[in-house]
Parts: C-alpha cells; sequence; structure tokens
C-alpha cells in the first residue's frame, strides 16, 4: 500500500500547533539571558526638527541604568538603513540614519538608547532624557510635499523621492480619439500591518570569539546579517540570526530597521546581552507604515465597454524616508492598477513623496491594495455611466486564458517586463457569482429593508508572488533514518513548518513522520537565503527543497551503491526508509552512514507566478448610523497548487479580515504638525471576532504555474487586495439612492453618513 | 509601556483607605478594578506616587434592592449586574446600558466606582447616573456625604472628588413597574467606547401622556448630558412618531460635539438625536 | 513586595515592585512565558489568565494583587501526554496561524465555556471580541470553541477536558 505521495493536497493538521497550543512557542520576548540588560528607546515627539542637544546625565545616573547611547557615541558616521527591494542611486540622499544624528524628521525617529537592569528602569530614564530640538514646519501631506517648500533633505532641494512610470502601448493615441473617457480622483489611508506580536530583539556580543548572535529575526535573515555585518564592521560568518516563533508578519515584520543596528551595536558597546521588547505605542509610530496613496486618473472606453486606455498620475506618501522596500507599493500602485483586465493602453506615473511621518515599507498586497480600490471604483461608476451592467463589463474586459501568458505594463526605470503565468480569470469570476448567489442577491441592490439599504458588489484581482532570485535547502538523512529539512525561507505563522513537511516528505517518499523537522529562517542553516515575502515561501522555497530531495536521493544511491558493490543507477529506493539494488539485495537507511547524508538544492527563478480570483460582497448600510454589516462576502482563488488546503483557506480567511479592516476602520492618522493622533489600540482599530462573521473562501488548483515544478502560486495575499475595491462598490451600491460616490478608504460611519445626505439623485 | 515606580499599600477598612490618600496630598490614586486606571498608568498619563487598593474593602460590594431603590457598592463589577437576575425587573436601564461595557475580561474586573470616579464622557455607568438622578456616596477625611450625579461629572475624566475621597456606593433612585424605557448606543466594534449612546425613560400619566421623562446621553460632550430641552418635548404629550421626530431634532440641537479622529462634530450631533429617536420607540413600543 | 499566590495548581512566592504586572510577573519571574503581551493597555487580550475562575487582561492587574488567589495559564490548560479536547479543536480547525494570539483564546475559550458549556455562535463571538488576532480572521477560532463544546457538557466528566487544573 503506498504511504507516500499523498502529503501534498492534504488538510493536515498543523505539527507547529502542538507548541503554540500549549503556550510553548519561544518567541524572541520569551527569551532571557544572564547579565542581560534591557534597551529602552528615546524617541522624538517633534516631527520635524533640528536637534541642538541631548543631555543623558541625568538619565545616566538613575540606579539600574547601565549606559545611555546617542549618535556620538556610534562614531563619524551613522550607518543608514539600505534599501533592499529596488535600490536605485535615487534614494540613497533619503536614507535613515539608524539613530538621528543633525536632525528628526518623524515622531518616533530614535534619539537615544537607554541600556538598564529592568525595561521598567531603562523606561523610567527615557524622561529624565533632555532633549532640545528646534522645530521646523512639518511636511505634513503628499501635497504640502509637492510645494518643496519645507525640506526634509535641504540639500536635495525637493521632497520627490523618484517617480516611477508605468506604460504600455500609446495611450495618447488611445485618449485621442476615445468614444468614452472618465475622470476621477481615489485615495486609500495609511494603515499598517499590525502583527500581533510586537518586534523584539536580543543581541549576544562573544567578544572572546568575536561574534554576534541576534534573535529575533524574521522574513529576510541573510540580507540583514549582510547589512548588519557591514555596519558593525564585521564579516558576514561572524554574525548569526537567529528566527524564533514570529507573531505574524505581514510584509512588515523582519525587515532592516534601525534598532536591528542600535540593538546588536548596544550589545558589542557594552559587553552584556541586550534585549529590546517594542511596546505597542512605539509600534504603531515605528513600524513600517502603508497604504497612504491618492490617484487622479483618466480612462477611455468604447461604448461597449471595452476598455482603450487608463493614464494618469498617483501619489504616494512615503514617509520620512526611504527604507528597505519603501518603494515596492508605489511601484505596485502603477504597474497594478490595471489588475486582470485587458487595458492596451496605459500610461501612469506615480511620485513618491517623502513627508514627516514614519517611512513606509510593503504591507500584504502592497500597492496592490490602493490600486484594486482606484481601478475597481472606477469601473462601477464607468459601467454606471455607460448603462452597462458591472459584470458584463468586467467580463468583457478580463484577460481571457487564451491570451496568457499576458504583458503587463512596463515600469521605468525598471524595464524589466512581467507577464502573467496562467490561468482562467472568468472561471474564478463565475465562480464567485455563483457562491453570492449574484443573480437573486443583486435583486435587493439599493433596496431599503427593515431600515437598511442592501447593496452587492464582486470585483477581481491578480496576487503577483515567487520573487526570485534565489532560495536554498539542504536536506539530511539523519544516521536514524529520520531526515531534517534546512530552509532559507522564513516561519512568520503560515504553517511553513507543516507545508514543507508535506513537499519533502512527498519528495522523499516518506510518510510525513519521517520528517524530524522543518528548520527555517536562521542563518546558521543554509549557506544563503532570501526569506518570506512577496508570496514566495511555497514556490521558492518549495522548489529548493524538491531540488534538495533529488540531490539528496542521489547522493543516498551513490553510497547505498558502494555498500552493495553496484553502480548508483542500479539502487532503488524503497519508501524512504530502504536502498535495494539488483538482485533485491537491500540496506535499511536508517545507520546508512554514520554522520548522515546531506544535500544541498536551489531554485532560481525571474519570474513572477499569478494567483487571481474575484470577491464579491452583500452588505446592508444602516444610513443613519453610517454602519455597515457584511452579510455575506466571498473571495474565490486559483493559487495554482494546494500543498495544505486547511492553511491556504486560513490564509484567504485571515488576508479577507485583513483587507475589511483597511476598507472599513483602520487609519493611522496625523495632525498637522506630524503628530501621529491614534496612539494606542483604541484608536487604531482592527477588525475583532464580532465584526466580520460571514466570509467564505474557496480555493481552487485549476492552473498550475507553469514557472515552477510544484505549479505553485503565492497564496498569502490574494484575500487582502479586493476588499477595499468590493466593500466601496458595495456600499455605493446600497446608497445610490442618495447617488453615494465613495472616493476614499476608510468607510467610517463619519464618511458612509455624509454619503447618505447628498441628495438624491 | 511598563508603569512607572509607585508605592502600593492594600488597606483594610474604609478609613485607613481614606488616611492614605489624604497623607499624599494629591499624590495618590485609589485602585479598583484597574481597567481604567492601569493603562493611564501604562501611558504615564498619570503618576501618583501611592497605589491604594480597596480589593480587601469586603462592604463595598453589595447590590442592595429596595423600595428605595437600587445601591450598588463602588466595587460592584459589570459581572455582578450581568449575574444579578433581580436588576432585570428591578433596574432595566441599567442591566441594558451595562451590557455594552467593554469586553468579557475588563467585566470580571471593571467596577461601578471605577468608572465613575474614571469619568470617561463616553462611559456607560456615568450616563446611567446622570439619566437616573443618582446620588453618589463617597467618603472622605472630612466623612461621608452624597453628590448628586448632576454635580459629580465636571468634565473630561473629571469628577467633584477631593483626591482623599472614595466612592462608596451609588444609589439608584427605585425603579417603577410599567415605567418606559430604552437605551441605545452605538460603538465602532462591539465594546468601544460608545461613539453615543442615549438613555431614556419616562412613566405613563393620564391618559397616555408622558410624565418625568429622563433622557441622558454620553459621548457628545466632556461629560454626560441630560437633555431638559428635549425632555420638554415628551413630558406631558402621547410619545407617536410626530413627537418622537420632535424629539430627534430637538437631541441634535441640543448637543455641541467635537470633531475628533472617530467623528465628525456633525455626524455626531446627527447620531444623538438617531439613537434618541430610536430609543424612544423603543420605550413606546 | 512578597507576594503569595497559585499558579496552576503550585503555589509559588515571588518578590517584587508593586509596578510589575501580573503578565510580566507571569513571564519572566515565574518563567511562564504561554501567556503573551500584546500591548500592555488591556486591549488585545493576547495576556487572558485565569484569576480565581475569571477570565483576566493580566497586563491590566498588579502581580501584588494576585496575593492569595488562584491563577491558571495555558500552561495550566495543557499537558504532556496530549492535546485537551479545546486544543485539539483548534487544531483541527486551524484556528491558529503564527499562535500568538492563540494562549489568551484559549484561556478566555477555556473560562467560557466552564461557565456556558451551551454558548452559541454570538456569544462565543461576543466573548471573543475581547481577543484579537490578527491572522486567521477569527472564523475558524469561533467554529473551534463551538466544536468544544461537548467536552463541557456537565455530563463529560473532568475528565475528559484532562488537563484542567482549575
Amino acid at each position: 500500500m503506498r504511504t507516500v505521495n499523498s502529503l501534498i493536497g492534504s488538510p493536515i493538521e498543523r505539527l507547529e500547533d502542538l507548541r503554540f497550543l500549549r503556550g510553548r512557542g519561544q518567541y524572541v520576548d520569551d527569551l532571557a539571558r544572564k547579565g542581560m540588560l534591557h534597551a529602552a528607546i528615546l524617541r522624538s515627539s517633534v516631527a520635524h526638527g533640528r536637534i541642538r542637544s541631548i543631555a543623558v546625565a541625568a538619565a545616566r545616573a538613575l540606579p539600574g541604568v547601565h549606559s545611555v547611547i546617542t549618535a556620538k557615541d556610534i562614531g563619524n558616521r551613522v550607518p543608514r538603513v539600505p534599501m533592499r527591494l529596488q535600490p536605485l542611486p535615487d534614494f540613497e540622499p533619503f536614507g535613515q540614519p539608524v539613530i538621528a544624528e543633525t536632525k528628526v524628521r518623524y515622531v518616533g525617529e530614535a534619539l537615544a538608547v537607554v541600556l538598564a537592569d529592568t525595561p521598567g528602569i531603562a523606561e523610567d530614564a527615557l524622561g529624565l532624557i533632555e532633549v532640545e530640538i528646534e522645530p521646523l514646519p512639518a511636511v505634513a501631506d503628499r501635497r504640502a510635499s509637492a510645494q518643496d517648500a519645507a525640506l526634509l533633505f535641504e540639500d536635495k532641494g525637493t521632497n520627490l523621492a523618484i517617480k516611477f512610470r508605468a506604460v504600455r502601448g500609446d495611450a495618447a493615441a488611445a485618449f485621442a480619439d476615445a468614444p468614452y473617457v472618465r475622470r476621477e480622483s481615489f485615495r486609500t489611508q495609511r494603515h499598517m500591518a499590525l502583527p500581533l506580536e510586537p518586534r523584539g530583539l536580543l543581541a549576544e556580543w562573544d567578544a572572546a570569539r568575536g561574534r554576534l548572535t541576534v534573535s529575533g529575526g524574521a522574513k529576510v535573515l541573510f540580507f540583514n546579517r549582510r547589512t548588519l555585518a557591514k555596519a558593525m564592521g564585521l564579516a558576514e560568518n561572524a554574525i548569526e540570526i537567529v528566527e524564533n516563533d514570529v507573531g505574524g508578519g505581514f510584509g512588515a515584520r523582519g525587515e532592516f530597521y534601525p534598532e536591528d543596528f542600535l540593538i546588536p551595536f548596544a550589545a558589542r558597546h557594552t559587553g552584556r546581552p541586550v534585549k529590546w521588547t517594542e511596546d505597542r505605542r512605539e509600534h504603531l509610530m515605528c513600524m513600517n507604515h502603508a497604504r497612504e496613496a491618492e490617484c487622479d486618473v483618466e480612462i477611455a472606453c468604447r461604448r461597449d465597454g471595452t476598455i482603450l486606455g487608463l493614464r494618469g498620475h498617483a501619489y504616494v506618501d512615503v514617509g520620512a524616508y526611504m527604507r528597505t522596500n519603501g518603494a515596492v507599493g508605489a511601484r505596485n500602485v502603477a504597474q497594478f492598477m490595471s489588475g486582470p483586465y485587458r487595458i492596451p493602453h496605459i500610461d501612469i506615473d506615480v511620485a513618491l513623496q517623502l513627508t514627516n511621518k514614519t517611512p513606509v515599507g510593503t504591507y500584504r498586497g502592497p500597492g496592490r491594495f490602493e490600486t484594486d480600490f482606484f481601478r475597481e471604483r472606477l469601473f462601477d461608476m464607468v459601467a454606471q455611466d455607460l448603462g452597462l451592467d458591472r459584470v458584463a463589463f468586467r467580463r468583457r474586459n478580463l484577460v481571457s486564458q487564451r491570451e496568457m501568458p499576458y504583458q503587463i505594463a512596463t515600469i521605468a526605470p525598471f524595464e524589466s517586463k512581467d507577464e502573467f503565468d496562467s490561468g482562467d480569470y472568468h472561471a474564478t469570476l463565475d465562480r464567485c457569482l455563483d457562491e453570492i448567489k449574484w443573480t437573486e442577491t443583486s435583486k435587493l441592490a439599493g433596496k431599503l429593508i427593515d431600515g437598511r439599504y442592501h447593496g452587492v458588489a464582486v470585483g477581481c484581482f491578480i496576487e503577483g508572488g515567487a520573487a526570485g532570485p534565489k532560495e536554498s535547502a539542504r536536506i539530511v538523512l539523519e544516521p536514524d533514518g529520520l531526515y531534517s529539512v534546512y530552509v532559507g525561507s522564513s516561519a512568520i505563522g503560515q504553517g511553513l513548518e507543516t507545508a514543507f513537511a508535506q513537499i519533502a516528505a512527498d519528495a522523499l517518499e516518506v510518510t510525513i513522520d519521517r520528517i524530524r523537522g522543518v528548520f527555517h529562517g536562521s542563518t546558521s542553516y543554509v549557506g544563503d537565503g532570501y526569506g518570506a515575502y512577496h508570496s514566495r515561501s511555497v514556490v521558492m522555497g518549495g522548489s529548493a527543497m524538491l531540488n534538495a530531495a533529488r540531490n539528496l536521493r542521489e547522493a543516498i544511491r551513490a553510497q547505498a551503491a558502494q555498500r552493495l558493490g553496484c553502480e548508483p543507477r542500479e539502487v532503488e529506493i524503497v519508501e524512504g526508509t530502504k536502498a535495494v539494488g539488483p538482485g533485491g539485495r537491500a540496506i535499511t537507511l536508517n545507520g546508512l552512514s554514520s554522520e548522515g547524508i546531506s544535500a544541498e538544492g536551489a531554485f532560481l527563478n525571474k519570474k513572477h507566478t499569478y494567483t487571481y480570483g474575484a470577491h464579491a460582497a452583500h452588505v446592508a448600510v444602516d444610513a443613519k448610523l453610517g454602519h455597515v454589516e457584511l452579510i455575506d462576502y466571498v473571495v474565490v482563488a486559483d493559487c495554482g497548487r494546494i500543498i495544505n488546503p486547511l492553511t491556504v483557506h486560513g490564509q484567504a480567511i485571515g488576508s479577507v479580515v485583513q483587507g475589511l479592516g483597511g476598507a472599513m476602520m483602520e487609519h493611522l492618522v496625523y495632525d498637522q504638525h506630524g503628530q501621529l493622533l491614534t496612539g494606542s489600540l483604541a484608536d487604531y482599530l482592527i477588525p475583532t471576532a464580532s465584526d466580520f462573521p460571514n466570509i467564505r473562501a474557496v480555493v481552487l488548483e485549476n492552473h498550475p504555474s507553469p514557472i515552477n515544478p510544484l505549479g505553485a502560486k503565492g497564496a498569502g495575499e490574494g484575500g487582502i487586495i479586493a476588499a477595499g475595491g468590493v466593500m466601496a462598490n458595495a456600499v455605493a451600491n446600497a446608497l445610490s439612492a442618495f447617488g453615494a460616490e465613495p472616493h476614499e478608504l476608510p468607510l467610517t460611519p463619519t464618511r458612509i453618513w455624509e454619503l447618505a445626505q447628498a441628495a438624491r439623485k | 509601556m511598563k508603569l512607572p515606580p509607585f508605592d502600593y499599600a492594600c488597606p483594610t477598612t474604609l478609613p485607613e483607605a481614606v488616611q492614605l490618600l489624604a497623607a499624599r496630598d494629591g499624590d495618590a490614586k485609589a485602585i479598583a478594578g484597574g481597567q481604567s486606571l492601569v493603562p493611564m498608568l501604562a501611558f504615564r498619563l498619570a503618576q501618583p506616587t501611592l497605589l491604594v487598593d480597596l480589593r480587601k474593602l469586603a462592604d463595598l460590594r453589595g447590590i442592595r434592592i429596595s423600595e428605595k431603590g437600587v445601591t450598588l457598592g463602588a466595587m460592584v463589577r459589570w459581572r455582578d449586574i450581568e449575574d444579578d437576575e433581580r436588576l432585570d425587573t428591578a433596574h432595566p436601564l441599567l442591566k441594558a446600558a451595562i451590557a455594552h461595557v467593554a469586553h468579557y475580561q475588563v467585566r470580571n474586573r471593571g467596577t461601578v466606582g471605577g468608572s465613575l470616579a474614571h469619568a470617561d464622557p463616553a462611559a456607560e455607568m456615568p450616563g446611567v447616573a446622570i439619566t437616573c438622578d443618582a446620588e453618589i456616596a463617597v467618603v472622605g477625611k472630612s466623612g461621608a456625604h452624597a453628590i448628586q450625579a448632576a454635580d459629580f461629572f465636571q468634565g473630561a475624566l473629571t469628577t467633584a472628588l477631593t483626591p482623599d475621597e472614595i466612592i462608596v456606593e451609588i444609589r439608584l433612585p427605585p425603579w417603577p413597574a410599567g415605567r418606559r424605557w430604552g437605551f441605545e448606543e452605538f460603538a465602532r466594534r462591539r465594546g468601544d467606547f460608545a461613539m453615543a449612546a442615549a438613555a431614556v425613560f419616562y412613566d405613563q400619566g393620564e391618559h397616555g401622556k408622558a410624565r418625568n421623562a429622563h433622557v441622558g446621553v454620553i459621548g457628545v460632550a466632556d461629560r454626560p448630558l441630560r437633555l431638559p430641552t428635549v425632555e420638554d418635548i415628551l413630558n406631558g404629550r402621547a410619545i407617536d412618531a410626530t413627537i418622537i421626530a420632535k424629539a430627534e431634532a430637538a437631541a441634535s440641537a441640543a448637543v455641541d460635539p467635537q470633531d475628533d479622529i472617530h467623528a465628525s462634530a456633525a455626524y455626531r450631533r446627527a447620531l444623538v438625536g438617531t439613537l434618541v429617536e430610536r430609543a424612544l420607540k423603543r420605550a413606546a413600543a | 513586595m512578597s507576594v503569595r499566590f497559585r499558579v496552576n495548581g503550585q503555589e509559588v512566592e515571588v518578590e517584587v515592585e508593586p509596578r510589575l504586572t501580573l503578565a510580566d510577573c507571569l513571564r519572566h519571574h515565574l518563567r511562564l512565558t504561554g501567556t503573551h503581551v500584546g500591548c500592555e493597555h488591556g486591549v488585545c487580550g493576547a495576556c487572558t489568565v485565569i484569576v480565581d475562575g475569571a477570565a483576566v487582561r493580566s497586563c491590566l492587574m498588579l502581580a501584588v494583587q494576585a496575593e492569595g488567589a488562584e491563577v491558571v495559564t495555558v500552561e495550566g490548560l495543557s499537558n504532556d501526554a496530549d492535546l485537551t479536547p479545546l486544543q485539539k479543536a483548534f487544531r483541527k480547525h486551524h484556528a491558529l496561524q503564527c499562535g500568538f494570539c492563540t494562549p489568551g483564546m484559549i484561556t478566555t475559550a477555556h473560562a467560557l465555556l466552564s461557565e456556558e458549556p451551551d454558548c452559541d455562535a454570538a456569544r462565543v463571538r461576543e466573548v471573543l471580541s475581547g481577543n484579537l488576532c490578527r491572522c486567521t480572521g477569527y472564523i475558524s477560532i469561533v467554529e473551534a470553541v463551538l466544536d468544544a463544546r461537548a467536552a463541557y457538557q456537565p455530563k463529560a466528566g473532568a475528565r475528559d477536558r484532562s488537563g484542567d487544573r482549575t
């Protein structure tokens, strides 16, 4: 009976659950070291200003305080946070010093680091540090930024970091004689990933051996190690970055932040282990923000709804500095505004405007959530204008299967070509409409029932995944016959250990219990890793494991052949537990080598995969309260190949709920002086268990990706991408009697009430 | 967000507690459930040098119901109110309002006295106190006295309590059978502080006309408010759709909320009217 | 100050500053790191423990206030041999991803089910609305808690909940 090759696609209960359910996970704040000092960071409460002085004597004198570090303790040149993704030279002047030197540019920027015996004393000491800052006018938003009156970087002479431009075909020509053109502006609000575990680091410096160990790594440990090594003047192999259990990432955790230098530096500076745990107040002002974007765009169509072109301008408020991946969202806003639709002529530029706010980075579906909202809103408005059915409009314009691979707009200055790999976008739309019973449900559109207006909407999305260039894996056949898997991918809660165990077990043709464990993330596990972002883990890490498994089986055959006195090609590995030679002579793999047999593997990739699908929502709006009840929400996604249906489904639902948070309630609010007004979880609102109880996800695998051996596509981000557009369209549909046209997120009670105040049409 | 340093005392008698508070001359704070105070300390918005824990003061935990009304000891928890079935009839408005307070875990520790002393403008208990003409019994270094709810709430997070005073109990007037009432609240998410809430009651006079109308609102000013102009519209009239519409308009006109990050002033003004309207519809049903 | 109380059935005595929260005391003095800290201002619920039979936010309680109390953490609701019915239900329904909110969810659910084994979906959602989760979207958590009700029925003995030391 074959018990193997049945794990991919199985809804196996997760291995990591066994420790999480018992409270035996090990997150960085759970770690302790003898003699460790606790770090607290003094953060600017001024959004923009010149630092005149920082007086630390009183803080240093507080009993229990060991030392206080400021910029001058770090040396002549304070290291800058580098760009990891899209590191164009244009961004260099806008890099963030890991600690403020002469200026502060956002509320939350680090000014000093206190090291003390307890976290309480360290925080007490912050209150004793006297900082004199000469305030400068705060650049509060992208419009003020573009005026270049107050400058964040005086010697650069501008607050515009860069402009990207997405082009396809000839938009000018297409618009010149278009029968129908509509122009609109839209805006999405600043919000953030907000993982439930705040950040943390524990750094240990072994002076005798000149080695640094940093715990609390996530996502891109190898890049961070390289960055830290350079910044501290150490060899890369003198540093180990360890990935413990991680309480969510969503794109924001794991990037190289200022603290990723400051805390290891503090460990070397003091000669003691140093632990830093971010508190929630800090988190809201320090961890990457995201999503603040506006656009002013025009769409050109034929009267039958065929889209001819899309052009216009987008503006992304990137905050005070360009950090590791601060350009990704903006790039995607421009490049992916067309979504899964056929828009032959495109010309959209996007300006990255610096402001005195927290710097931005990627957050699940970066730029895609924003641009999907812009586009889907525009589509519903245009369909109405042209007297066309909203669904028919979308069907007409969705890229079809036979057009695959379909090339999308090129984005300058990158000039890389990107194309949709495979899929039937119409099929997922049809399935979605079916699931929400569109024919019946849409009959309720705009109707007032029991004091509430009903509305429905549908939207389509694509989710890019599988960023290259590479991922590494290593698999070891241990002397006891069990297999250990090491991979450069990072676990951030997505069930990596289980999914990878399934892939490895199937590739090795063993049952899952023969996999001792999947060891992920930490720099000691593989020579070179890339991490978890852009929904790449299964495609890149999984494919690297397939390669490692194949290499391992060859190595096992070679070893077994020696023992069996035959050629490697004559050896067959049976059920991953024994090697059988010609004539049926067999040896068990258990004990085949006293040191174990190890093989590495890698997967190289330059293309992206595109998971795709559709979302639909049915809402009931209480126009007087401005309250929206979500009656039904469906997401249908085809992700190429499902490794574990349980975890993929969980990702879809979780991702949708985050998207609904962004659509309805999450908002980082700043005032005109750059003060962050949403300073706690009582002000920054995320969904709770009672908010959106009616969500369904259907995950399909009808169209594998041709670009990797698993056929998989990324699957973690699709749920979030379409939520904003769909909810706004559903609310507009519900309040159509009021002529309600939302142009902005979030759809707060105030905003919905205002939409319903407009005169009836 | 570690708490700032403070001394801690856990007295066993009220006089002892008062003495401890008085001795620190304004730098000490009483702690009951801690559900409002501890977050303040975590944000270092308050830095008392001494916390006086009231948890050993047993005589503050009772719920007494008599013909004189409903008396809640200051240390009565939301949980205790929820569990006390007598209150379903003895004070249904109290029950309905308290059902909106916070969340499960908070309700196991948060107290009546703590909420009154904290005086958040969007908290339900102060709203009930104002609407029902409650009397708040306090004890301090100059002895025991009672403060009318109308005089108790003086601004956002500000009450008539002096630093040495401790709330002992709150006395709600008796609730006659046959009283009409309604409570409507809107919060962004379940358990959040109210964007606004309206508590209304009236008694049936002769010929079905309302009398003794009380209308209270929270979330639209720096303290809970009674709306006498709305009450005037209701008193002596039958509560029909026309009167309710007038009451809605009057409620909106009677308040002057501010813009904040959760709502615009115009929205809150309209919201209050809507909630008064809906509360009255419930009362009249 | 010296504080004495019971944690997961064991008597403990700790020497703490008054300002130390129960959450930090459990995590750092008693090394019971299963209870997590997500906000320190009483909103996220990751720190939920059971004190004298009631689920509370341990970040809003001072350790000194636990004097003489009976505290149960997620570790006290677990055993090495097997997953409890509640834990099994969570696993079956994939009611956790990163695991950070999970101890708080487990303790809250256990407290709820112990008092109200017949709670319905609306009640479960109401009670869990005081526990934030950023990964799952909650639906699977609610399903898991509902599934676990069977083990908390009066006819099901304490043994069926194995690991329950309350």
